[in-house]
């Protein structure tokens, strides 16, 4: 359980930091931005009680926020996406033996799985999050545009992280 | 109570997620310049939009007190008009001259009302006992002779058109001197009659009739027509001719009203002369 802790705080602070020391300095195309910090949420252990994730969603979102200059946007997405989280669990869970402490990750769930929890979670935060950002709907396919590249760049970049973190703890 | 905790505990979940979502959205829209100014603008455009149809409805409802005030908004408007006012300057001409004493001097006016239609017509001008004019004051246009002032009040006064049977003017014909009364007996308003003309004296078309200046009132010399026909020879030795009126009384717009500043002095003396 320990273990589990310092293992999480260590992945909020690096997530953050590369959030906002690389990800957010390199706008790709101009307004392509991966928001990799999702992760946090996505890999938290699959018993993590619900209100406990909403409340790790808002410290991240506003954590970031803070960095970014733009109080509530990302914490309104990824409080939402957290909000999601359980639901989706419950929803796509593949074995009945889970351990509390089991995280979300793509060896012990397998690739396809996987792919699919993260990609309605990258969705569901991105498009919540240019949502905020454009704060109307009159330029929907701008922002759905918008959304859908990010989306691109943050699968990616979770993908590719999944592989180098797991084989680094193994 | 009990009941509003188990209802808390139960949603608990979903209640975090609304307040931490509620926190968030309020810190987007209070500390995002962006997000604050659309939503304020959006707002803005749909209580404009119930507003206005409110005002709508509010004018539609209030559309005779609406009425009233622009109608009286309208009179004050109309008051204020230079057709509303009268211009109490007047530039009345006087010349300093030692050689001669000047008799007559000419207030400008404007006719204001005039007819030539019934039996005795009447004039008003748009200048009265203010501006000088008293009754028994001639007038005239720039073709000659009008009139006489019968009455006055300060701002206008009536005037006695030639052509009114009640007038009299005492006038003659310049080439021979000879003087007659024109008097208007109704019918054309182009037509006068001058009547008690000298039997013996002749007479031809077209002859012209000028103001004899033999009365107080019109200056001597103005111009009143031209002879158009010698009409009777009557028995008594008197002749009459009708006059073409030099003056169109139709339009007649611009007139002076003559005022005769020795009048005083020759009427004090006919009576004095009268009287002994």
């Amino acid at each position: 359980m320990n273990n589990v802790l310092v293992k999480n705080i260590i992945l909020f602070v690096v997530l953050v930091l590369l959030q906002v020391g690389v990800l957010n300095q390199v706008q790709l195309g101009g307004f392509i931005n991966p928001y990799i910090y999702i992760l946090f949420i996505i890999l938290l252990p699959v018993g993590t009680p619900g209100w406990l994730t909403l409340v790790l969603s808002f410290v991240l979102g506003i954590s970031i926020d803070m960095f970014c200059n733009s109080p509530g946007i990302h914490t309104s997405a990824t409080v939402f996406a957290g909000f999601v989280r359980p639901y989706l669990l419950s929803s796509l869970m593949p074995r009945e033996t889970v351990e509390p402490t089991d995280t979300p990750n793509i060896r012990l769930f397998g690739t396809g799985w996987f792919l699919k929890y993260c990609l309605v979670m990258v969705i569901v935060h991105h498009v919540s999050l240019f949502m905020v950002e454009a704060f109307k709907f009159s330029s929907l396919h701008l922002i759905l545009w918008r959304a859908l590249l990010s989306i691109v760049f943050t699968m990616i970049l979770i993908v590719l992280s999944q592989f180098l973190f797991t084989r680094n703890n193994k | 109570m009990k009941n509003l905790i188990l209802f808390i505990l139960r949603n608990h979940y979903v209640l975090l997620f609304i307040l931490l979502e509620s926190v968030s959205f309020v810190m987007v829209v209070r500390y995002n310049s962006y997000q604050h100014t659309s939503f304020i603008n959006s707002s803005a455009a749909v209580a404009g939009q119930v507003n206005s149809v409110f005002s709508t409805v509010n004018n539609y409802l209030s559309l005779n007190q609406r009425n009233q005030e622009l109608n009286d908004e309208l009179a004050r408007l109309r008051t204020m008009m230079p057709e509303s006012s009268k211009i109490d300057t007047l530039a009345a001409q006087t010349a300093f001259d030692s050689v001669y004493t000047q008799q007559y001097e000419y207030l400008p006016c404007r006719v204001i009302s005039n007819s030539v239609k019934s039996a005795n017509n009447f004039l008003t001008l748009d200048i009265g006992s203010k501006h000088g004019v008293e009754p028994g004051m001639a007038v005239v246009s720039a073709m000659g002779a009008v009139g006489v002032v019968k009455a006055v009040s300060p701002n206008f006064s009536s005037v006695i058109s030639l052509l009114n049977q009640n007038l009299k003017i005492s006038a003659m014909l310049e080439k021979s001197g000879y003087f007659g009364s024109l008097g208007w007996e109704g019918g054309d308003y182009r037509i006068a009659n001058l009547e008690d003309l000298p039997g013996h004296i002749k007479v031809s078309n077209g002859d012209v009739v000028i103001t004899s200046g033999y009365s107080t009132i019109f200056p001597k010399g103005v111009m009143i027509g031209n002879v158009e026909s010698v009409t009777a020879h009557g028995v008594n030795g008197f002749m009459s001719a009708s006059v073409r009126l030099s003056v169109d009384f139709k339009r007649l717009s611009n007139v002076q009203v003559v005022r005769n500043l020795l009048k005083k002095e020759q009427l004090e003396l006919q009576e004095r002369a009268e009287n002994e």
